[in-house]
C-alpha cells in the first residue's frame, strides 16, 4: 500500500478522511463517542483485530490515520451490526467501518495482499458482469489469486456441493445487466461534479 | 391619552441585543413616535442604575407610561414593574418589548433585526395608551401544606414545616412511609445503616402533632391556585381499622395466603395477603392486598386473620374514603423508579439466574432481607466472583440519555459490602467513568480500591451462559472490553449485579398534569429554572423535591427537601398572597346569559348567577387564560391587561411597517 | 395471499435449497409468490465496501422493478438481502441526499423509485400476515419431539429490529413451536457466523461457528434451522472443518427454516431439496412422526 511518507501528506489525508466520514449520514456522531468499549466488547471478531473499533474511532479523532489504514480492523468486520444496536451514543459503527473500507480502497491504501479487499473487488466485478453474483466464479477467482490451499481444505465439501447441484459452473446474465454499469457511471459523474 | 408621556428604554443587554440590533437607530426612531417623551438606551436596564433611570424619569419628567425593550417578560417584568411602583407609577402601566428572545437571539441579519426591534417596540408604543392602572388582588393564604410522597424527601420537608408550627398533610401511596431508602442496606460513603438513620425521622413524622400522616392514600384531583389549593385525596381501604390495629402482626402468620411476592423485598421474599411491608413501618398497621385476599376476591376463607386479631381490627366492609383538603402550598416528593433491565436482553435479566438489580442486591445484603443478610446465589451458595455492571439504562441513547448520578457510588458500596461479608470473593466493577463527586466520595473510591476490588474500565457488552472452556462451565460470563488494557475480557461471575439507572415514575407525566406543571425531556418533573429555581415549578405554590425532579443522592435530597419546605413556608407564612389582577371581567349589563363561557372555563372560575341571569367571574379562581374572552359570541368578557383595545392597538403597531 | 418474491443470488447456487423449499412451502400454504422480473444482485455486504450510493442504487433497482410489477409487499428469504433492501428504504427515507442520488441514478436507466415498497422477511410474512393460528391449522405432520435450535444470525433483526428484538429474537422459535416442535434457547441464536470471513479469514469464522454449534449442542438440539444461505453454508458445509480445527465432534444437521417447516406442512423431502444437504438430514426427517 502507499506509504504515508510525510506528516503533511498524512494531515491532508486526515482532513479528506474527516470530511468523507462527516459527509456520510450519521457520520458526525463519532464526535460524541465516549470510548465506553461496548463496540469492541460486542464485536465477534475484535479479538482478531490489532485495534478494536473503539480504538479506531479514537485513532481517527486523534488524526492517527496511519494506524487506521494499516490496521486489519475494518477488513475483519463482518457487518453483524451488534456494535450499532448497542452503542449508547447511537453511532452507526458498522456504516463507519464500511466508510473506512471505501476510503481505503479509494485512496489505494488497502493492503495489496489482503484477502478481504480482493474478495470485495471480485464480488463487484461479478455483479457488474452478470447482474448477479456468480458464486462459483467468485470462489474460483479468489482461490486462484489468494488462497491456493482453499481447494484442498474444501475438497470433500466441495464435491458434495457440486454433486448436489449447488455449484453451477455457468451463470446466466440478467437482461438489464448493462443498467448496473450505467448506474455506476452516473454516480461517478455526479461525484466528479461535486468536486 | 393625549397627555400620555411614554418613556422608551432600549437595553443593550451587553452584546446580546446591541450586538445585533442597531440601538442608536432604534432609539432615534423611537424618540420621534407619537406620545413618546423620552427615549434612552442603556447597557443593562435590569441593574440598579438602569432601574434608577426609569424611576427618575417618572418622578422628574411626569412620565406616565413606560416600555422597556429588553429581554423576555418572564425574566424581568417583575423587576421593572417594581421599579415603576417604587417611583409611584402603577406597575401595569409598564410593558416590556421582547427584543432579545424574540429578535436579536433569533435573527441572523443585523438590518432585519433592527427593523424587527422597531416593529416590536412600535406594538407596545401603540398599546400603552390603552393600558389601565390595575391593583393586585390579595387573596388569603391557607397556612396548611400538603407533601405528596413519603420517602426521605417528603419526610424531611414535612418535618421542617411542622417544626415551624404549620399543619402538614403527608400523603403516601404505599402502606408505609420510607420510600426507597427504607429498602437500602448501608448508605455511602459513611456506611450508615439506612434504616437506622431513616427510622427516627419516620417515627418523628408519624408522631408529630402537626403532621397528619395519610399513608395508603393517593391524590386524585387538584383544583385551585396558589394559597388556595383544593385537593381530593383517596384514602384507600386497608380493610383494617387503623385506630384499633396495634401492628402486632399476629394476622400475618395466621393468613393462609403465604406466597405473595413481596414488593418491598423486590420479589425475592414472600409475604401474606395481609401484610406489614417491613417491621419498622410507619404507620405500623396491617393492610390487606385485595388482589390476593381470598375473602375479598369472593372465595371461601375461614378468615384466621380475624380470629388472630386481638383488637378485632379486621374490617372486610371497609371502603375507600375520598376526602377534600384545603392547603396553601404543595410539595411533590414522589421519587423515582428503578429502570427495568429486562428491557435490554443482552444482560440476561429475567432469563439467566443470578443476574440481579441493585435494589435486589440491597435486599439480599440487608440483614432484615429475604436471605437474612447472607450474600448468596439462587442456589444458596455464596458467590466466588461478583461482577457489578455500571450504566445499565443510563447514558444510553437507546434507553435513557441521562446519567443517574448515584449508581457509581452505590456500586462501590456494593463492592465494599461484598468484600466485608465474603473477603475471599473476587469483585469486579465494570464502569465507563467513576463519578465520585460528593463529600467523602473520592476517598470512599480509594478505600474500595484498597480493598482489592478489580476496576475494569469498560461498559459490559453482554452477559452470557455459553461456556467456551471448562473453567467457564456453569458460570455467568461477562464479556467486556477492558479499554485501559485494550483487550476483550471474559470475566466469570457467579453473580452479576446490574447497576440500573433511576427512571421517572411511570405515571410522572400524568401526575404532573393533575397538579398543573410539566416534565422535562428526560421525563422528570420540570423545575422553574434549572440553575436558580430548582424547587419551584411553573405553577405558583407547587414545589418539587428529591428524585422526582432528577436523580440525586440522599444528602442532596435532604437539602432540596429543606429548600422546598423553605419555599412553601415563604408562601404560607404570610396571611395573604398577591395574585396578578390580569383576570377576566363580565359586564352584567352586556351578558345575555348563554352559559357558553361557564362550561368552557378550564379553571371552573365562572358561575351562573341565577338571580341576575348572567355569568360571573369568581375573581379569586380566575387565572386570566382568556378562553372566555375568545369564546363569547357577544364579546362581553374583557381581560384586564389584555383589553380588546390594547390587543388591537398592539396589532396595529406591529403592522404599521 | 400474494407476494412479490426476491430469491437472491445464492438461490441459484449454494442456497438453492432455500429457494426451492420456500416455493414448496408457500405452495402448501396457498400463498402465491411472483418472482421479481429480471432482478439483480442486492449488493449484500460486499458492495457497501466499495461504494455506498451505488449500493443503494442497485438495490433500489429491484425495488423500482417491484413497484412497477405489483402492489404486493416484497418477500425476501435471505437475511442479507432483506437487510440490504430494507436499509435502502430506510436511508432513502432519512436522507434526502440518498433519495435524490438513487433516483438520479435510476433515472439514468429509465427507472424511478419513491422509497415506499415494503420489504418483508419471509418469517415476518409467516408470523404477522398468515399468523400462528392459521399456520398451526395447516400443519399435517406435527414436529412433536423434535428439538429445534433456531439460528437467526445477524441480519435477521439487526440493525432494523423491524419485526423482532435485536438481541434475543423469538419469532422463529414461536413459529416452530406452533408447528409442534420444542425449541432450544441458546446463547448464540443471534450471534455472527462469520459470513464471508470463512473465505477471507477462516480461523475467525470457524471459531464463531464452533461457539454456535456448542450452544446448540449444549441445548440438545436435533437440528439447526437458518434464515440465510451464508449462515447455512458456514454451519453445515464447514462443520467438518470446525471439528478438525477444534477437535470437536459436532454432528448436527442444519437446514433452512423453510425446509423443516415445509415438512410440517406436508411437503416431501425431495420437494424441499433435502437431498442437497452436505450433513445428511435423514434422521431428522425420520424423527418427525408421520
Amino acid at each position: 500500500m502507499t506509504e504515508l511518507a510525510t506528516i503533511s501528506e498524512a494531515k491532508k489525508l486526515h482532513r479528506q478522511f474527516y470530511e468523507d466520514v462527516m459527509s456520510m449520514p450519521g457520520g458526525e456522531k463519532i464526535k460524541i463517542c465516549q470510548q465506553c468499549g461496548t463496540c469492541t466488547g460486542s464485536c465477534p471478531t475484535s479479538y482478531l483485530m490489532d485495534w478494536g473499533p473503539r480504538e479506531i474511532i479514537a485513532a481517527f479523532r486523534a488524526g492517527m490515520i496511519d494506524r487506521v489504514v494499516k490496521s486489519n480492523t475494518i477488513w475483519l468486520c463482518t457487518s453483524c451490526y451488534s456494535c450499532t444496536v448497542r452503542c449508547p451514543a447511537g453511532i452507526k459503527i458498522t456504516d463507519l467501518m464500511y466508510e473506512l473500507k471505501r476510503i481505503a480502497i479509494k485512496y489505494d491504501l488497502a493492503p495489496k495482499d489482503g484477502k478481504s479487499p480482493a474478495m470485495t473487488k471480485y464480488f463487484v466485478d461479478s455483479v457488474h458482469k452478470h447482474g448477479r453474483n456468480h458464486e462459483v466464479e467468485l470462489m474460483a477467482k479468489f482461490m486462484l489469486t489468494k488462497d491456493w490451499g482453499l481447494p484442498f481444505k474444501f475438497a470433500g465439501t466441495g464435491l458434495k456441493l457440486f454433486t448436489a447441484g449447488r455449484l453451477p459452473l455457468f451463470a446466466k446474465n440478467i437482461k438489464g445487466k448493462d443498467e448496473l454499469d450505467k448506474i455506476s457511471a452516473y454516480l461517478e459523474a455526479q461525484e466528479a461534479k461535486a468536486q | 391619552m393625549a397627555e400620555d408621556k411614554i418613556a422608551v428604554y432600549l437595553c443593550h443587554c451587553g452584546t446580546n441585543i446591541a450586538g445585533k440590533v442597531d440601538v442608536d437607530k432604534v432609539v432615534a426612531w423611537a424618540a420621534e413616535q407619537p406620545n413618546v417623551a423620552i427615549a434612552r438606551e442603556y447597557k443593562y436596564m435590569c441593574s440598579d442604575p438602569g432601574q434608577d433611570l426609569i424611576k427618575e424619569d417618572i418622578q422628574q419628567h411626569g412620565i406616565n407610561r413606560v416600555v422597556v425593550a429588553a429581554c423576555s417578560p418572564t425574566m424581568h417584568e417583575p423587576t421593572f414593574r417594581k421599579a415603576a411602583a417604587d417611583a409611584g407609577l402603577n406597575p401595569y402601566l409598564l410593558q416590556m418589548a421582547n427584543v432579545r428572545e424574540h429578535c436579536s437571539w433569533v435573527t441572523v441579519d443585523k438590518d432585519e433585526a433592527t427593523e424587527k426591534a422597531k416593529r416590536i417596540l412600535n406594538a407596545q408604543i401603540h398599546r400603552l395608551p390603552f393600558n389601565e392602572a390595575l391593583e393586585p388582588i390579595e387573596v388569603p393564604v391557607n397556612p396548611a401544606v400538603m407533601v405528596v410522597g413519603g420517602g426521605i424527601a417528603g419526610i424531611e420537608a414535612a418535618l421542617k414545616l411542622a417544626a415551624t408550627g404549620k399543619k402538614v398533610y403527608l400523603v403516601e401511596k404505599n402502606p408505609s412511609i420510607g420510600g426507597h431508602m427504607a429498602m437500602f442496606d448501608k448508605t455511602f460513603p459513611t456506611l450508615d445503616c439506612a434504616a437506622c438513620i431513616l427510622t427516627p425521622k419516620m417515627s418523628a413524622a408519624g408522631k408529630d402533632p402537626n403532621i397528619e400522616l395519610m399513608a395508603y392514600s393517593e391524590v386524585v384531583e387538584v383544583d385551585g391556585y396558589v394559597g388556595n389549593f383544593k385537593v381530593k385525596v383517596n384514602k384507600k381501604a386497608r380493610y383494617v381499622n387503623t385506630d384499633t390495629c396495634t401492628g402486632c402482626a399476629a394476622c400475618l402468620d395466621a393468613c393462609v395466603v403465604r406466597k405473595v411476592l413481596s414488593e418491598f423485598d423486590q420479589g425475592l421474599g414472600k409475604r401474606s395477603a395481609i401484610y406489614i411491608p417491613f417491621p419498622q413501618a410507619v404507620p405500623l398497621r396491617a393492610t390487606i392486598d385485595a388482589e390476593k385476599c381470598l375473602t375479598l376476591k369472593g372465595k371461601k376463607c375461614k378468615q384466621p386473620c380475624t380470629t388472630a386479631c386481638g383488637p378485632g381490627a379486621i374490617d372486610f366492609e371497609q371502603q375507600d374514603e375520598l376526602v377534600e383538603l384545603e392547603v396553601g402550598a404543595i410539595i411533590m416528593a414522589t421519587g423515582f423508579e428503578l429502570w427495568d433491565p429486562g428491557q435490554d436482553a443482552r444482560y440476561g435479566y429475567g432469563r439467566l439466574d443470578n443476574v440481579i438489580t441493585s435494589l435486589e442486591f440491597e435486599r439480599i445484603s440487608n440483614a432484615s432481607g429475604p436471605t437474612g443478610g447472607e450474600i448468596v446465589c439462587k442456589n444458596g451458595e455464596p458467590p466466588k466472583s461478583v461482577a457489578i455492571l455500571h450504566c445499565i439504562g443510563s447514558r444510553d441513547q437507546n434507553y435513557q440519555e441521562h446519567c443517574s448520578r448515584v449508581c457509581c457510588m452505590y456500586s462501590l458500596k456494593f463492592s465494599h459490602l461484598i468484600k466485608e461479608h465474603l473477603p475471599e470473593t473476587e469483585v469486579y466493577e465494570l464502569y465507563i467513568d467513576m463519578r465520585c463527586y460528593g463529600k467523602g466520595y473520592e476517598e470512599f473510591y480509594r478505600r474500595v480500591m484498597d480493598e482489592g476490588v478489580h476496576m475494569v474500565r469498560g461498559r459490559a457488552a453482554e452477559v452470557t451462559d455459553l461456556a467456551m472452556s471448562p473453567e467457564e462451565e456453569g458460570r455467568l460470563i461477562v464479556k467486556t472490553e477492558d479499554t485501559l488494557l485494550g483487550i476483550v475480557r471474559r470475566i466469570p461471575a457467579d453473580m452479576v449485579i446490574l447497576s440500573s439507572g433511576l427512571a421517572p415514575a411511570k405515571d410522572a407525566k400524568a401526575v404532573s398534569q393533575t397538579f398543573g406543571f410539566g416534565c422535562s425531556a428526560d421525563g422528570f418533573f420540570l423545575e422553574r429554572h434549572p440553575k436558580l429555581e430548582p424547587v419551584s415549578t411553573i405553577t405558583d405554590g407547587i414545589f418539587i423535591a428529591g428524585c422526582c425532579q432528577y436523580p440525586k443522592d440522599i444528602p442532596d435530597t435532604v437539602a432540596q427537601a429543606g429548600a422546598a419546605a423553605a419555599g412553601a413556608l415563604a408562601l404560607v407564612d404570610n396571611a395573604t398572597v398577591k395574585v396578578e389582577p390580569t383576570i377576566s371581567y363580565i359586564d352584567p349589563e352586556k351578558c345575555c346569559g348563554c352559559h357558553i363561557c361557564v362550561g368552557l372555563c378550564p379553571h371552573v372560575a365562572i358561575q351562573y348567577n341565577e338571580e341576575l341571569k348572567v355569568a360571573e367571574v369568581i375573581t379569586a379562581a380566575c387565572k386570566g387564560c382568556g378562553v372566555c374572552v375568545a369564546a363569547c359570541g357577544s364579546n362581553v368578557p374583557q381581560q384586564h391587561g389584555y383589553l380588546d383595545d390594547q390587543i388591537f392597538a398592539e396589532i396595529e403597531g406591529a403592522m404599521a411597517f | 395471499m400474494r407476494y412479490l418474491y426476491y430469491p437472491g443470488c445464492s438461490s441459484e447456487a449454494t442456497g438453492k435449497a432455500y429457494d426451492i423449499s420456500t416455493r414448496a412451502m408457500m405452495d402448501k400454504l396457498g400463498v402465491e409468490l411472483v418472482e421479481l422480473d429480471d432482478w439483480n444482485c442486492c449488493g449484500a455486504t460486499s458492495y457497501f465496501n466499495v461504494r455506498e450510493l451505488d449500493s443503494f442504487a442497485i438495490a433500489a433497482r429491484n425495488l423500482a422493478i417491484a413497484q412497477k410489477q405489483g402492489d404486493e409487499d416484497l418477500c425476501v428469504i435471505c437475511n442479507a438481502c432483506y437487510t440490504t433492501l430494507a436499509k435502502t428504504n430506510r436511508y432513502m427515507a432519512e436522507s434526502p441526499e440518498v433519495h435524490e442520488a438513487v433516483n438520479g441514478a435510476l433515472g439514468a436507466v429509465g427507472r424511478a423509485y419513491d422509497g415506499t415498497k415494503a420489504v418483508r422477511h419471509v418469517m415476518d410474512v409467516l408470523i404477522n400476515d398468515i399468523g400462528l393460528e392459521a399456520l398451526g391449522e395447516k400443519v399435517t405432520r406435527r414436529l412433536t419431539g423434535l428439538k429445534v435450535a433456531c439460528y437467526y444470525g445477524c441480519q435477521y433483526s439487526r440493525p432494523m429490529g423491524a419485526f423482532d428484538d435485536t438481541e434475543f429474537p423469538v419469532t422463529m422459535d414461536q413459529f416452530f413451536q406452533a408447528l409442534g416442535a420444542e425449541t432450544v434457547d441458546f446463547a448464540g441464536k443471534a450471534k455472527c457466523c462469520g459470513g464471508m470471513m470463512m473465505l477471507t479469514k477462516e480461523e475467525g469464522a470457524l471459531r464463531l461457528c464452533h461457539e454456535l454449534l456448542k450452544g446448540a449442542q449444549d441445548g440438545g438440539a436435533d437440528v439447526i434451522v437458518c434464515a440465510c444461505p451464508l449462515c447455512e453454508m458456514n454451519l453445515e458445509g464447514y462443520q467438518p472443518r470446525v471439528n478438525k480445527t477444534f477437535g470437536t465432534s459436532y454432528d448436527i444437521p442444519v437446514m433452512y427454516l423453510t425446509q423443516l417447516a415445509g415438512l410440517a406442512f406436508g411437503a416431501s423431502p425431495k420437494e424441499l431439496a433435502l437431498d442437497k444437504q452436505v450433513v445428511p438430514c435423514d434422521r431428522v426427517v425420520a424423527a418427525i412422526p408421520a
